[in-house]
């Protein structure tokens, strides 16, 4: 029994849901390996070693891990898997285009994202967006898990020295090549991992009023989001969608305005810690899972809004 | 070219799923049911496609209960020339989907195989990659824009970073984000139409797959409930509560 993780990293530093996939792995049994597989990633893979609860660090070099292509990766760790019970990834856009590739291979049934580990081999996951919760238990010998990163804190980034073995990369896969990445660049927390949140609806009307959404997200020093019907309407880009379809988040506050509250919307903040809603209609679905409700026109409420934390003396940053 | 298109039937969208009292699932049961939303993206692409000139045929499939054949003649009614539909009752995991596909895929050799990134129903996302890696063919997941140039794709993914560009040859999996394009609806001409096409019907048993599941699931039920806010009169209420009660701001 012992667990490989597969790190998140670009090439320079380890993404910082490695740290929850860490500590997710950590639960399923003490026993962690973790692989990083990349190209010229040694300090990625330094940093890695750090981690006091990853035992041993493989790390897998070529040119063609440079972009982390799927087809590339699966085949390295299908191999390293071998030793393994478990096989465990976050559940981002990394994970769940990776892990089914390695679980197919291994001819086991995936659990995707789960928010809560029960046993070596039962765990918590949300289905149907979020609106149920399944318990399920794996009886494949090899287990392929991802869990959902913002459910597991992040595990203790320093003080640990495992020691770093390397791997021999497994061929290039030719049929698919990397092109680009556009990459989007804000001076503002990433909305993934945002302490504050502030989104906004189709209730904003346009684009131009989103710099309502801006002052606010100013003051708080707050990520920005928006519902789907916003980023549908054009009024933001859809990298901001917050529910089912876009990302899901889970701020200590998500500020939600001219939000109505839809299912989908839900899905993607309804585990964050405090919940305020701003919104002219009082009957709303967005109130029933609000901490702080404010039935009031949001274009007399966010001047008002930035106003009143003008007055503060100190904000949380 | 021929494009293969699974689509996949689930508890519509718009319903607010219900758990089932003795937690052995959600209820389905006189609940409306439709295609699983990027299948119907994945349905509209591939039939762009072919009316573009670049494809010559579109076959839908699926793969569950009888009843799912109604998904495939909605794809069948959006354009799709002929469906098949596997037939397998129970729990089917990604992993038995895909090797099912698999077989259809060895039978109708298909040039591209579209399908939604996920499904809203047990949100697993797995198939298409399952799929790719058991053809060893190249994936293109969350798809949010395919360019066909000759024999290779060109296609934008939305990945949490922002967007990424690669290069795929053909034969190739794809999977859809709603992003990728606005599906329509079928007109009803195209709805009577789409009664005379033909649908396949095979099933799982005799493709000689086991679609036994690997996972059981011992239970199901609703998440926990949030206990319920307090509505404020004011603004100045408003950020008083979030300074001094919440200690958020």
């Amino acid at each position: 029994m012992s667990v490989l993780l597969i790190a998140e990293h670009n090439n320079k530093e380890l993404k910082s849901f490695t740290l929850n996939a860490v500590t997710a792995a950590s639960q399923m049994d003490s026993d962690i390996h973790a692989v990083i597989i990349g190209n010229n990633c040694g300090d990625a893979a330094k940093k890695l070693s750090e981690l006091p609860l990853v035992k041993k660090v493989i790390q897998v070099e070529a040119a063609h891990y440079e972009n982390f292509v799927a087809e590339n990766f699966a085949p390295v760790i299908v191999k390293l898997a071998e030793n393994y019970s478990h096989v465990v990834c976050s559940a981002n856009t990394f994970g769940k285009n990776l892990m089914p590739r390695i679980a197919a291979a291994l001819d086991t049934s995936q659990v995707s994202d789960i928010i809560k580990v029960i046993s070596t081999d039962t765990f918590l996951r949300p289905i149907y967006a979020g609106n149920a919760f399944a318990t399920v238990k794996s009886k494949d010998p090899k287990k392929c898990i991802t869990i959902r990163p913002t459910s597991f804190d992040p595990c203790e980034s320093s003080g640990g020295s495992a020691p770093i073995e390397k791997a021999e990369p497994s061929e290039e896969f030719n049929n698919t090549k990397f092109v680009k990445r556009e990459e989007i660049k804000s001076d503002r927390p990433e909305l993934g991992t945002a302490r504050v949140v502030v989104s906004g609806g189709r209730g904003m009307q346009s684009g131009d009023n989103f710099k309502l959404i801006t002052s606010v997200a100013d003051k708080l020093n707050a990520a920005i989001g928006a519902s789907r019907a916003a980023v549908d309407a054009g009024y933001i880009s859809n990298d901001h969608q917050v529910g089912q379809t876009g990302k899901v988040v889970v701020p200590d506050l998500y500020i939600a305005i001219g939000i109505s509250g839809a299912i989908q919307h839900l899905a993607g903040m309804k585990e964050s810690k405090v919940i305020v809603a701003i919104n002219k209609d009082g009957e709303a679905p967005i109130f029933s899972v609000a901490d702080y409700g404010l039935e009031a026109d949001l274009f007399e409420a966010l001047p008002q809004f930035i106003e009143e934390l003008n007055k503060l003396n100190t904000i949380q940053k | 070219m021929k494009i293969l298109v699974a689509v996949k039937r689930v508890i519509d969208y718009n319903v607010q799923v219900r758990v089932k009292e003795d937690n052995t699932g959600v209820v389905t049961d006189n609940v409306k049911m439709s295609t699983n939303p990027p299948d119907d993206n994945a349905i509209e692409e591939a039939v762009k496609i072919k009316e573009s000139g670049k494809a010559t045929e579109v076959v839908a499939v699926s793969v569950g209960e009888e009843k799912a054949q109604e998904t495939v003649r909605k794809a069948l009614a959006v354009g799709a020339d002929r469906g098949i539909l596997i037939k397998a009752d129970g729990i089917l995991e990604p992993l038995a989907v895909s090797k099912l596909l698999q077989k259809i895929v060895e039978k109708e050799k298909p040039d591209l195989v579209f399908m939604g990134k996920q499904a809203i129903d047990d949100d697993c996302n797995q198939t298409g990659q399952m799929l790719s890696a058991m053809l060893n063919w190249p994936q293109a997941t969350f798809a949010s824009k395919i360019e066909i140039k000759d024999k290779k794709l060109e296609v934008t993914r939305e990945i949490d970073e922002g967007l990424e560009t690669i290069e795929i040859n053909i034969p190739a999996i794809v999977t859809c984000d709603l992003r990728l394009n606005e599906p329509r609806y079928a007109s009803l001409p195209n709805i009577m139409k789409a009664k005379k096409k033909p649908i396949e019907q095979l099933n799982a048993s005799d493709l000689g797959v086991d679609t036994s599941p690997r996972i059981e699931q011992i239970k199901v039920e609703e998440p926990p409930k949030r206990k319920a806010g307090i509505k404020v009169k004011s603004v100045a209420e408003l950020v008083q509560k979030l300074k001094n009660e919440a200690k958020v701001i």
